[in-house]
């Protein structure tokens, strides 16, 4: 055995150990999927009963921020794809830079999102908290920023758990990195890379529509 | 003094609630689940003395609403759900495959936890004044109108979500990864085969009840109109969202059942299941075809004919693979050399019970009929007869069976038919006249009714109260075989499975050398003997 | 310490992706109607596809893994599907 305990019990090798976790994440991930995919039904139904709405009140959302917070995203979604090329215990530095980058991308998300939050809040956008609207599309528009504001901060609480989880790797990475790490830290950038594509589609659907008219 | 084992290993607390050895974990959760099943049992119990009457004389209307919720909300989400997968599947499952443990050990003692935390948070809802808006929460009530415990409910149910997945996530990375050499797919047991199934809707249909929690959560405390038709709502669409979980979890519920039972009726007529492809994968396609069912709990809602009609056609095609179960269930006993121990009267019991629960189901699937019998008691006798008919009766099966490899001891095989017989008699007696009821227009949810229903009424309290003692009753001769009983050889029932090659109950990483197998499941044979496995 | 130069295809997929972002955000702005949602779906599920491929590893993945990977969706589309039945059908 190449380290002690370097695998439980019940695997018979460090490989038996990695395809067991990778499973298991993309089994988590199917689950993800169907977490946000009830927001995404909500999303569609309210859409297609208020058409208007939606399309009004997608066009308040700030779209150069949510551009700018897309970008932000891909890159360091690259930036986590590369660290687990670069994973070696002679690159552990460059490896943790990198990771380093990914999560100061991340905070940088954040900082932007709750500019964001704040001028919605502002413009009475928050449903609950004197929403006003015009009020032709007032109902439409309030369902609009319900979902909006479910759906991005259910995705920003899965950002900052995924910093966390980045966080906690590049630490371990720094110290030093061994077979177990690149488990994890395989298992740390697929999470990462799905917050990322929940994005994306939340990107499509929250800022995209009414941008024409 | 007997060989170390997974029980005599270590006796602190810490070694049992920090443990992450699957065997203990099932004891955690069986010991809680008899806990939730006696909380849902006495609020069950309350009910049926109430509807003794066709007056109200021991509760208000608004504490029988409390009294049915909570019984539904404990029953569903904190027994019936975990029953057979956390605890006969998690002590089952790695010994039946030839595995040390499930895949993600620590993994199974968070669900555990979760699951409690759910379960603490459930209760303290009873505490602090209950929840009356029936287990399934519908909206705009549950938003906009109840004023009783909605949200904590709702977050103990979340939080028992979550365990729910975890469960789901360890099984069937177990169950593809740490199989023992030369156990394929067509050579394993169909309790695994089942909870595979299973596992895949937990893992699947869960998280949409999550997510639908937390809008009536958002909805509530924010007090805006998710779902509230004055601003553009729609209350449909709650429904949708929580029977694309609520309906698959039947599934949930009955799956595991439906894999005891293949497991009992093979070994007690010591023949091979018949046509074991065909159930193998019909569980797969119950689990498959029962997510595009949802819509037949919606018939009267004003959801559009033509969903009606596509869910009520999907409706039937789901019986399919369950009937296909039942016959291949009863080929298996044809010609079988039938045994009739304990476990075998349970699952006795179940055919008979689910194949009427199942066949009432289609009366329901039918839209025509649902709409006479929506929210009557035909629709609780339905799935009592499914659920308590089918599951408990299953899950009373399976913990028989395995009793002797989880404890090491032998329970009273007098008591243990005794009780199986009373369960039977006792729960036809309940529930058979509340099709009769539902039939002749009851509705349910109410704690008073018209005085011509009275006579079936008496008799449902009356089987009630025999299956409350019939419930009752192996909490005592079980308990008594864990001191006195008699020490369990490893192989009582002369099965196959791999988990009766270990010593009951097993030692602690199950098996001290890697099983290999070499055989289909099910060689049950007149001179059958165990193979030695650790070849 | 080395430097780890960049993988071609990494770079590659981080190009195509802010070229399908840049492409998206200008496409949305031209008027042409139950187009522009199609059309910000299509290239979402594009850029999704290229993260779950290149980033995600998922092209080098086994049969089950995949077979997981396309079941979070499969039911996804089930939802979306028998849940809107419903409301575009309805009279």
């Amino acid at each position: 055995m190449p380290e002690t305990r370097a695998f439980a019990p019940q695997f018979v090798s460090g490989r038996h150990r990695d395809e067991a976790a990778a499973l298991g994440m993309w089994v988590f991930i199917a689950t993800e999927v169907l977490l946000f995919g009830a927001l995404i039904l909500g999303y569609f139904v309210y859409r297609h009963l208020h058409p208007a709405g939606f399309a009004a009140a997608s066009s308040r959302t700030d779209l150069v921020i949510g551009t700018a917070n897309t970008a932000i995203l891909l890159t360091s979604s690259f930036a986590v794809a590369w660290a687990v090329e670069a994973f070696s215990a002679e690159t552990r530095k460059f490896c943790a830079t990198l990771l380093a980058c990914a999560i100061g991308l991340g905070i940088a998300f954040l900082v932007l999102k709750s500019f964001e939050y704040r001028s919605e809040y502002r413009e009475h956008l928050v449903p609950g908290i004197d929403f006003k609207f015009d009020p032709v599309h007032v109902d439409g528009a309030q369902l609009f920023f319900l979902f909006y504001f479910v759906a991005t901060g259910l995705h920003a609480l899965h950002m900052m758990i995924g910093i966390a989880v980045l966080g906690v790797m590049a630490l371990l990475i720094n110290r030093t990195p061994s077979a177990r790490h690149r488990t994890a830290l395989h298992s740390a950038a697929l999470y990462w890379h799905f917050v990322d594509v929940v994005w994306i589609f939340l990107f499509a659907l929250v800022y995209l529509p009414g941008r024409a008219a | 003094m007997t060989d170390a084992n997974y029980l005599n290993a270590e006796y602190s607390l810490r070694s049992w609630f920090f443990t992450t050895d699957h065997k203990r974990i099932a004891i955690l959760y069986f010991a809680s689940l008899i806990l939730f099943f006696f909380i849902g049992g006495a609020a069950a119990t309350a009910i049926r003395i109430e509807l003794a009457t066709p007056q109200a004389d021991l509760v208000s209307s608004d504490m029988y609403n409390r009294l049915f919720t909570m019984h539904g909300i404990i029953m569903v989400w904190f027994f019936l759900i975990p029953s057979i997968p956390n605890t006969l599947g998690n002590f089952i499952v790695p010994l039946m495959i030839g595995a040390r443990d499930l895949a993600f050990p620590r993994l199974n003692l968070l669900s555990w936890y979760l699951f409690m935390l759910g379960g603490t948070v459930t209760l303290f809802t009873v505490l602090a004044g209950g929840i009356d808006t029936g287990w399934t929460f519908y909206t705009p009530f549950s938003t906009l109108y109840s004023n009783s415990y909605v949200a904590v409910a709702v977050t103990g149910v979340f939080i028992s979500g979550f365990s729910s997945i975890l469960t789901g996530l360890n099984f069937i990375v177990t169950i593809h990864r740490l199989r023992a050499p030369g156990l394929t797919w067509y050579r394993l047991p169909l309790f695994i085969w089942s909870l595979y199934a299973t596992s895949i809707i937990l893992v699947l249909a869960t998280p949409v009840l999550a997510m639908t929690l937390v809008l009536i959560a958002v909805e509530r405390l924010l007090g805006v109109g998710i779902f509230d038709p004055a601003i553009g709502g729609d209350p449909l669409l709650f429904q949708h969202l929580f029977w694309f979980y609520s309906h698959p979890a039947v599934y949930i519920m009955i799956l595991p059942g439906m894999g005891v039972i293949n497991e009992l009726i093979s070994c007690f007529s010591r023949k091979a299941v018949f046509g074991y492809k065909f159930v193998a994968w019909a569980s797969l396609a119950i689990a498959a075809v029962g997510f595009l069912v949802w819509g037949h709990h919606m018939f009267v809602s004003g959801q559009s004919l033509l969903a009606s009609l596509v869910f009520s056609f999907m409706s039937f095609v789901v019986a399919v693979p369950s009937a296909i179960k039942v016959f291949n269930w009863t080929a298996t006993l044809h010609k079988g050399s039938i045994h009739f121990d304990a476990p075998m009267l349970y699952a006795l019991a179940f055919i008979g019970l689910f194949t009427i629960g199942g066949l009432t189901g289609l009366f329901l699937a039918c839209l025509a009929y649902d709409v006479h019998a929506t929210d009557t008691y035909f629709v609780v006798a339905h799935f009592h007869y499914i659920m308590v008919g089918g599951m408990v009766t299953a899950y009373f099966g399976g913990l028989h069976y395995w009793w002797p490899k989880m404890t090491g001891r032998l329970y009273s095989e007098y008591w243990a038919r005794t009780a199986a017989v009373l369960i039977f008699f006792g729960f036809n007696l309940t529930f058979f006249p509340q099709f009769v009821l539902g039939a002749e227009g009851m509705p349910r949810r109410y704690h008073v009714y018209p005085p011509e229903f009275q006579v079936w009424n008496v008799l449902s309290s009356g089987g009630a109260t025999i299956l409350a003692v019939a419930y009752l009753l192996p909490l005592f001769y079980l308990g008594y075989s864990l001191f006195f009983g008699a020490r369990a050889p490893a192989n009582p029932w002369n099965a196959p499975g791999l988990e009766w090659q270990t010593p009951s109950p097993p030692p602690e990483h199950n098996f001290d050398q890697q099983p290999i197998v070499t055989r289909p499941p099910y060689q049950y044979s007149p001179d059958f003997k165990a193979e030695p496995q650790n070849a | 310490m080395t430097n780890w130069p960049p993988p071609l295809h990494l770079v590659g997929a981080w190009l195509a992706l802010v070229a399908l972002l840049v492409l998206t955000v200008s496409l949305a702005h031209l008027p042409l109607g139950a187009f522009n949602a199609a059309i910000a779906m299509s290239i979402g599920a594009v850029k999704a596809a290229i993260v779950a491929a290149i980033f995600m590893e998922l092209r080098h993945r086994d049969a089950t893994t995949l077979i997981f990977a396309g079941a979070g969706l499969f039911w996804l589309g089930i939802l979306l599907w028998l849940g809107m039945m419903d409301f575009l059908t309805r009279t």
